[in-house]
């Protein structure tokens, strides 16, 4: 495949894997910030090949994992009634809130539909008039700009019967939160080349300097991983901390400000519940008063939601970086894909799965 | 009346009266009558079912292999084939990986009310055109129609039984370490054809189903190596992955495999690459798994090169002693992980 084998070469691979290997003196702990990284990482076989002194932490980045169970419960609540349609990505349906998941909601007569674009939903919303559409808006920064699309959109056209139930999160404001924990262990950051085609690169320069802590901005195939690693170690073993682009084929240093307009036309900052790891200020999007018949939040009221249950899951400190996986009491014995305690252990790019499926 | 022209032309004589189905075409009387004259025998006719009997009789010599499946699938119709094709070569091939030649197939339909007779019919002729070219004959059947929303459309389920070929010794507990894992054709074209055209994810390819017909090559292998082929299996629903999963745990063997020698085809590859899919987890019909001797596994990649669908047949990893339960793939890059069994249903991912 054209543009993909580039960046699977194994010759290429081999090369900056010496690389690392002979610039590597110390141990470093390094977190790979966002889930399709985690993926890339496990599916290519990285870990294993990389030197003992690297070892790779599995950060908050899936967006699937970090969805508070009360919005899972309250999507569950919404696509249970019979006058709605409730729109998702494939992989949230899995996830379970704090009794059920929208898989099992769907058993139960939900009509639920998984779709690649909320713009789908709006036309679903068109289509169907006499029904609500409500598009469950997970995601960070990548797929803020879709949805905020999708609300202008049913916005102009006077589209009655649509809403976002919006749980999207950032990654800067959760970097800050893992950087000012005092226990943290992170030395230096992969940040999520996704967002930062988006966003761009101003966020992150002063984080760098603040933490003192170098952040490289990463793709997310073999070589743009190893490359990435390499360049947080060099700066690493020099004592450097600054921000870097690997990705430089994608992410452009102010991002795509049309795709940022629309996601600050439609979404406001305000502080953000993480499942596992708890509030962080200014870290979600929330529907503007503007477009306040979009949001479902508004729209249909309260709904009588349970806040989570303390569990004995330990996702928040595996997310920090503070354990691995395997170090939880619970891993592959009484958490595991099937029978999961927490989020991480369901999506394919949470960090506990993608740990048990390569290590089981 | 159904006025749409296309309709008239595939559709000369059948339910005139009606462009869609009613209850009444399961009722037992007239209508039913109809639908099995003008439409099922009018295309599947032969004696058995001309004779319109309670059951087929079949006089029948030596061992033979009977295998069952139901067709659900959405949508019914879509790029290569039909839920129709599905239904006759799925039981044709259960039979084919159990070293059986399909003769006979049962074929039972549970339509929902409102299924229009001009998909019906279309399917029907996939039916037809499957049993031609699998060399099988549906020997007895059944209608019934459900009240709208308590059915998706049209199910269908076939039964089958087949000759068992006399050189077959087919198992998984003939497997040995050092035997040879084939793939008998490029993995997960079913799956992303239907996917394609799914509400909400459709997506422009020219991606066809494979679904066909397996027996005659997999007679033809039995033929030529015997007890050398140690087992067969179709990889459909769960794709490859599953079925090297379910060999691992009945034999409590490992399984290897190579990524740089899976026979993946680019469009399916950019296709799963987009919609954050695994190609090993992908449904398949047209492909089979065949656990060979290493000795012959040469001999029988060289037979599958002879058929057009089988050239690109590929040895794709082998069966070892090491870490039993588990499947093992080599990365591209030369890395490894242990390949997880697929947890349900197949979801795309976020990003």
């Amino acid at each position: 495949m054209k543009y993909l084998d580039e960046y699977r070469d194994s010759a290429l691979v081999n090369k900056l894997l010496r690389k690392i290997r002979s610039t590597v003196t110390r141990e470093w702990n390094i977190m790979e910030v966002c889930g399709g990284q985690t993926h890339g990482l496990v599916r290519h076989g990285i870990l294993d090949m990389l030197p003992p002194k690297i070892r790779m932490i599995h950060g908050p980045g899936c967006p699937v994992c970090v969805t508070p169970a009360e919005l899972i419960d309250t999507a569950i609540e919404l696509s249970l009634r019979s006058d709605v349609i409730l729109c998702s990505y494939g992989d949230m349906l899995r996830v379970p809130g704090n009794t059920i998941s929208l898989q099992q909601a769907r058993a139960k007569g939900g009509d639920i539909r998984i779709l690649y674009s909320p713009l789908e939903a709006v036309n679903i919303a068109r289509n169907n008039p006499g029904k609500e559409i409500v598009f469950f808006a997970v995601g960070f920064e990548t797929t803020a700009p879709a949805n905020a699309l999708s609300v202008l959109q049913a916005w102009q056209s006077g589209l009655k019967n649509y809403s976002v139930l919006s749980a999207h999160v950032l990654v800067p404001p959760a970097i800050e939160a893992i950087m000012s924990d005092p226990e943290t262990v992170i030395n230096g950051f992969l940040a999520a080349g996704h967002v930062c085609t988006v966003m761009g690169l101003g966020e992150y320069q002063p984080l760098a300097q603040r933490w003192k802590v170098p952040i490289v901005v990463t793709g997310f195939e073999p070589v743009d991983l190893l490359e990435g690693i390499l360049m947080v170690v060099t700066q690493l073993e020099k004592g450097e901390y600054h921000l870097e682009n690997q990705y430089r084929r994608v992410v452009g240093k102010d991002g795509n400000p049309k795709a940022i307009e629309l996601v600050n036309k439609v979404f406001e900052h305000r502080a953000r519940e993480w499942r596992g790891i708890g509030e962080i200020p200014v870290s979600g999007l929330f529907v503007r008063e503007k477009y306040k018949d979009y949001d479902a939040l508004r729209k249909f009221g309260e709904i009588n939601i349970q806040a989570e249950k303390q569990t004995e899951c330990r996702s928040g400190d595996v997310m920090k970086g503070k354990i691995k996986p395997p170090d939880c009491p619970h891993f592959g014995t009484k958490c595991t894909p099937e029978f999961p305690l927490g989020a991480p252990m369901v999506s394919s790019e949470g960090a506990c799965a993608a740990y048990y499926q390569y290590t089981q | 009346m159904n006025q749409n022209p296309k309709v008239q032309l595939n559709c000369p004589i059948p339910f005139q009266d009606f462009d869609a189905i009613t209850l009444g075409h399961g009722g037992g009387g007239k209508l039913t009558q109809k639908l099995l004259e003008e439409g099922v025998f009018t295309l599947l006719n032969n004696d058995w079912l001309m004779s319109q009997g309670d059951a087929a009789n079949l006089s029948l010599d030596g061992e033979y292999a009977l295998s069952t499946d139901s067709f659900v699938v959405s949508p019914i119709i879509f790029p290569g084939g039909t839920i129709g094709d599905l239904a006759v070569n799925g039981t044709v091939n259960d039979l084919a990986v159990s070293g059986a030649e399909p003769k006979y197939l049962t074929l039972s339909f549970i339509l929902e009310e409102g299924l229009s007779t001009s998909e019906f019919w279309e399917i029907l002729i996939s039916i037809r055109d499957a049993c031609t070219q699998a060399g099988v004959m549906v020997v007895s059947g059944d209608t019934k129609v459900v009240e709208k929303g308590k059915g998706d459309r049209i199910f269908i389920n076939t039964t089958g039984i087949g000759k068992i070929h006399s050189k077959a010794r087919l198992a998984m507990k003939y497997i040995r370490p050092g035997d040879k894992i084939i793939l008998s054709g490029p993995p997960a074209r079913h799956g992303i054809a239907i996917m394609s055209k799914r509400q909400g994810l459709e997506f422009e390819t020219t991606l066809t189903s494979d679904t066909r017909p397996l027996h005659h090559i997999c007679q033809e292998m039995l033929e030529k190596f015997g007890d050398g082929i140690r087992f067969m299996r179709d990889p459909t629903r769960g794709g490859v992955a599953t079925v090297l999963h379910d060999i691992v745990r009945q034999t409590k063997l490992g399984i290897e495999i190579h990524e740089n020698r899976l026979p993946l085809e680019n469009e399916v590859a950019g296709a799963c690459e987009m919609l954050g899919l695994d190609p090993l987890y992908v449904a398949n019909e047209g492909i089979f798994v065949c656990i060979a001797d290493h000795n012959i596994s040469d001999d029988c990649l060289h037979t599958l090169h002879s058929w057009e669908y089988g050239s690109q047949a590929s040895v794709i990893g082998n069966i070892v002693e090491e870490h039993p339960g588990g499947v093992l793939m080599h990365s591209n890059i030369g890395g490894k992980r242990m390949m997880p069994q697929a947890s349900g249903e197949l979801l795309p991912r976020i990003c």
